[in-house]
């Protein structure tokens, strides 16, 4: 099986902390949902609770870096970017201010439904000028998140993953800005994935390998400034198309930034944008909310069997029999 | 300063505001004069006898705009060093709503932080002199437009100043409407719970904002029980009369955010702009003779008090 992750934000940023005295962690109501709490229990002077209250939890963060301090925003996804977006674009984002904001239970990834569900955040994040956006895909990024988003000298938002995350990449690879991840290279199509969508496309596209279809994966964690180091060669090796999959709305988020810098990039090439389309979805659990807005393995199966013209005869059972383990990049960053 | 020397000094710093401000507004054929006429003492009096501020050495002259903040901009700066900088010993200064930032441009004049003709770099393209000033116009250094926010940001400021053990307060202009906002409420509740007494909020409850009376638009009465059940504490004054805002804002703190509750006349000391009510927030002459009358009134102003 491969290996499972609990808690890891929760021990990853008291440690940090340590190293970090100007870090202040601000909550709203959801501590122990965000694994803000052994940091509120270790470090109480240093935790502040605001209550919920969100909108002031912002302006009060873009306040307390005016006296030098680096809050840490925890709660969830939708009531950083919807309730507070205005806050976040004045009393955060115009003055550059480096307020650390961590979304918790992105896209579908909650059972609690529409007013859970962040499908719009990336969108939100990535309009916001002075913004950094980052997307945590397995246990090593939950872990590395931190020393990057501290990096950065602006604010920065962050798509968080909580309680039993896998561990798809291996701990010496931590995250790094605008640095994709390359868990496979090959020639007919290239895959691009972020997030939760990524642990999927990796079940997807072992089987496919399997049937003789040669793919480019590559995972991106920094979606704003969306310039991954490297991508344009990558996209390139997808000779009969590209194929994106994120968990939110197609429109705004990764798959948008793809067709984007394909544009720029004057690279022409069929691009399919898996992703929530135009709507709002509901509460049920993870696999059959991805599995009816078509971001599981199978629906990445279909789509590049689509682009391929060809059936490839995978069944769910297929894709749920792989054996994930953490993989190494192998493109180096550096050498593309 | 003796006692009544720093009287005298802000009565005339409040002449002076309006002086400027009706000036401007004859000259520019419209401006937010109803705001001069109610605050004018309140920001007189914080700067002449509230605040602890850094003195620049000599009156600065408004800069160009010089874009926003971000990476790639070496040259930005706030206005800050118009209130004599940041440091963790001196006073904050957060003007909230920043329509009123005409009258805190005249202050700064008046008070010798900026220079007399940088009123005339007032909303000229690439001037940082704007009409509704943001963080790079003279005197501010947050953007507090969004209204709201210039609280909350002060809010923050102040807990950070707590953790510190930096000693300069937070002192907040704020205007009456801004109480129909929610988040001001839960911005009390936070400097209240985090016992925040090194913020000051003065509130020009001049009853006046954009669609009229607030009383009309929205009812936030009675402010003083609602602010004091949040936790805060309140004073309540005319804020008309320095010395009594000076006092209240000069209270030992107690553990509580201090909120000065200023009771002012949106027409005071220019009775012609009465006949404007209900609606005061911004005056645009309607006709030449509206004009003549308000050059008038310009003309007929009693020289400077010495």
């Amino acid at each position: 099986m491969m290996e499972m992750v609990s808690r890891a934000h929760a021990r990853q940023l008291v440690e940090w902390a340590r190293n970090h005295p100007g870090a202040l962690v601000l909550s709203a109501d959801l501590t122990g949902s965000c694994e803000a709490d052994l940091f509120r229990d270790t470090f109480p002077e240093r935790f502040i609770s605001c209550g919920i209250a969100e909108q002031n939890m912002l302006s009060v963060a873009g306040g307390l870096c005016r006296e030098g301090f680096v809050p840490l925003v925890h709660t969830f996804a939708v009531f950083i970017c919807r309730r507070a977006f205005d806050q976040i674009a004045m009393s955060v984002a115009y003055p550059n201010q480096p307020v650390k904001m961590f979304g918790f239970l992105p896209g579908l990834t909650t059972p609690g439904g529409a007013t859970h569900q962040a499908i719009d955040d990336i969108a939100l994040m990535r309009s916001l000028p002075n913004m950094t956006v980052l997307e945590v895909g397995d246990a090593t990024e939950v872990e590395s998140v931190l020393d990057v988003a501290w990096d950065v000298p602006g604010p920065v938002y962050v798509r968080m993953l909580r309680g039993d995350v896998p561990r798809l990449f291996p701990v010496d690879e931590p995250m790094r800005l605008s640095i994709p991840r390359v868990p496979m290279l090959g020639s007919d199509v290239a895959v691009v994935t972020s997030g939760i969508c990524t642990e999927e496309a990796m079940r997807a596209t072992a089987v496919m390998a399997g049937r003789g279809v040669s793919i480019t994966h590559v995972h991106i964690s920094t979606l704003k400034p969306f310039e991954p180091a490297g991508l344009d060669e990558l996209l390139a090796t997808g000779a009969k198309g590209i194929v994106t999959m994120e968990n939110h709305l197609i429109d705004g988020g990764l798959g948008s930034a793809v067709v984007q810098y394909c544009s720029d990039k004057g690279l022409s090439r069929p691009v399919v944008r898996l992703g929530i389309r135009d709507r709002y979805s509901h509460g049920a659990s993870r696999p059959h909310l991805m599995r009816e807005h078509g971001i599981d393995a199978m629906s990445l199966v279909n789509a590049i069997s689509g682009l391929l013209g060809a059936d490839l005869g995978i069944e769910a059972g297929d894709l749920a029999a792989v054996r994930v383990e953490p993989v190494h990049s192998i493109a180096k960053a550096e050498a593309l | 300063m003796t006692d009544s020397d720093w009287k005298k000094e802000a009565s005339r710093i409040a002449d002076g505001i309006r002086r400027r401000v009706l000036e401007h507004t004859v000259r520019n054929d419209g401006g937010y004069v109803s705001q001069a006429c109610s605050s004018a003492e309140i920001l007189a009096t914080l700067y002449a006898r509230v605040m602890n501020l850094g003195v620049p050495d000599a009156p600065i002259a408004p800069r160009p705009y010089a874009g926003t903040p971000g990476p790639d901009n070496d040259v930005y700066r706030t206005g800050v060093d118009f209130n004599g900088g940041v440091r963790d010993d001196l006073d904050r200064f957060i003007l909230s709503p920043t329509h009123y930032s005409l009258v805190l441009y005249a202050a700064l004049i008046e008070t010798g932080r900026m220079t007399p003709d940088g009123l005339d770099m007032f909303n000229r393209d690439g001037s940082s002199v704007e009409m509704i000033g943001a963080e790079h116009s003279p005197g501010m250094e947050v953007m507090t437009g969004s209204l709201g926010q210039g609280l909350a940001q002060a809010v923050g400021m102040a807990l950070g100043r707590r953790l510190k053990g930096a000693t300069g307060r937070v002192v907040v202009m704020m205007s009456d409407g801004e109480f129909q906002i929610g988040m001001t409420w839960e911005s009390i509740q936070f400097a209240s719970h985090y016992s925040l007494d090194n913020l000051i909020v003065v509130v020009d409850a001049n009853g006046q904002q954009c669609d009229g009376v607030v009383e009309s638009v929205m009812c936030i009465e009675p402010l003083d029980r609602r602010i004091d059940s949040f936790g805060g504490r309140v004073v309540v004054v005319n804020g008309h009369d320095v010395d009594e805002i000076a006092t209240a804002a000069s209270l030992q703190p107690d553990g509580r955010p201090l909120f000065v509750l200023a009771r002012t006349d949106p027409c005071r000391g220019m009775d012609l702009l009465r006949s404007r009510a209900p609606k005061l927030h911004y005056l645009r002459f309607k006709c030449e003779c509206e004009k003549r009358a308000w050059a008038g009134l310009l003309d007929a102003w009693p020289a400077e008090v010495e």
